[in-house]
């Protein structure tokens, strides 16, 4: 049950079913059964919920897990985490579902394919714009391009574009080289050295779906930051006078 | 020599290097980094969570060059364009 071959870095080339020019690769199959996976899940979870003391194990992993992001985004963005929880936590959750069934036998991560990642990174790279612009208004969004000065425009421009690569690039290649390294140890030694990398292989994989999203939270904070800064000075002035 | 063992060759040396380059610079970077990122706990032990979340996140910063390194030695070895192309030409 192993899809991909050692010499293959994608699990894009791995076509399941073709019909003319509409092909089925693993990237995309799987990444439905991810979907599929958080889908049922949480209806399974979310069909009966208690408000009381006694309450399912499942509901008490999703309050921890929920309170938990909200917590993270509170720290990071020291704003109410509602607006952002949806973007985030989806994210997050997504990222780190599909690199925690990675222990499945037979499964390869979607995240192992730039195509995902890729997706995910344009994802925040225009989830940035649109926060920045629903708290400051086209103007005030694009105001922050020019600041310091216009010279430093040119740079504002080419460090978004590339913490959007870096930020595709970076998932990519965790998680790709921690599959690689596993099928490379196959080869080599079969025994139990696997099972070591594959127990490292989850704790990247955590590591990773948490960067990914602190990365997102706090692109879209600075985008939106401005605005809370010069709120605050309103207050101290109101309060002065 | 013809192209196929050329660039068979260079393809290989080119991936050592690059890795073996691009391990060094994050290596030096993130001892530092680790390095004054415990010495910070141990002087304030209450900022833990917010120290530890800001040296995560750095540390896939400069952790990142490292896996350029290695995206690109991978792509040199497992899926190299040029040698592909030959192979294609060469039949």
């Amino acid at each position: 049950m192993d899809f991909m071959s050692l010499k293959e870095i994608s699990p894009d080339q791995v076509v399941f079913w073709q019909w003319g020019w509409f092909s089925i690769n693993a990237t995309i199959a799987f990444t439905w059964g991810v979907m599929a996976f958080m889908v049922i899940g949480s209806w399974l979870i979310t069909r009966r919920l208690s408000s009381g003391p006694k309450m399912s194990r499942w509901q008490n992993l999703l309050e921890v897990l929920v309170e938990g992001m909200r917590n993270q985004i509170r720290d990071i963005s020291q704003e109410e985490p509602d607006s952002y929880l949806y973007f985030i936590g989806t994210v997050f959750l997504f990222i780190l579902i599909s690199n925690f069934l990675s222990v499945v036998p037979g499964y390869v991560a979607p995240t192992a394919s730039l195509s995902t990642t890729a997706a995910l990174a344009i994802c925040v790279f225009v989830a940035v714009p649109v926060y920045g612009v629903m708290s400051l208004g086209v103007l005030g969004y694009l105001k922050e391009y020019v600041k310091p000065t216009p010279l430093m425009l040119p740079f504002n421009v080419i460090g978004e574009l590339s913490r959007t690569l870096a930020l595709a690039v970076r998932l990519f290649g965790n998680i790709m080289s921690g599959m690689k390294i596993v099928a490379i140890l196959l080869a080599i030694t079969p025994l139990i050295f696997p099972i070591v990398m594959h127990l490292l292989g989850l704790l990247t994989g955590t590591i990773q779906a948490y960067i990914f999203a602190v990365l997102a939270m706090v692109y879209i904070a600075s985008a939106t930051r401005a605005h809370r800064e010069k709120e605050i000075e309103d207050k101290e002035k109101g309060e002065e006078s | 020599m013809d192209s196929i063992s050329l660039i068979g060759m260079a393809s290989i040396f080119t991936a050592g290097i690059t890795i073996a380059i691009g391990a060094i610079g994050p290596a030096l970077g993130e001892g530092r980094a680790v390095a004054q990122g415990l010495a910070s706990i141990a002087q304030q032990p209450d900022e833990t969570n917010s120290i530890t979340r800001t040296l995560f996140v750095g540390l896939a910063m400069i952790e990142s060059t490292a896996i350029y390194c290695f995206v690109i030695s991978m792509i040199l070895i497992f899926a190299n364009p040029f040698w592909d192309h030959v192979i294609k030409a060469g039949g």
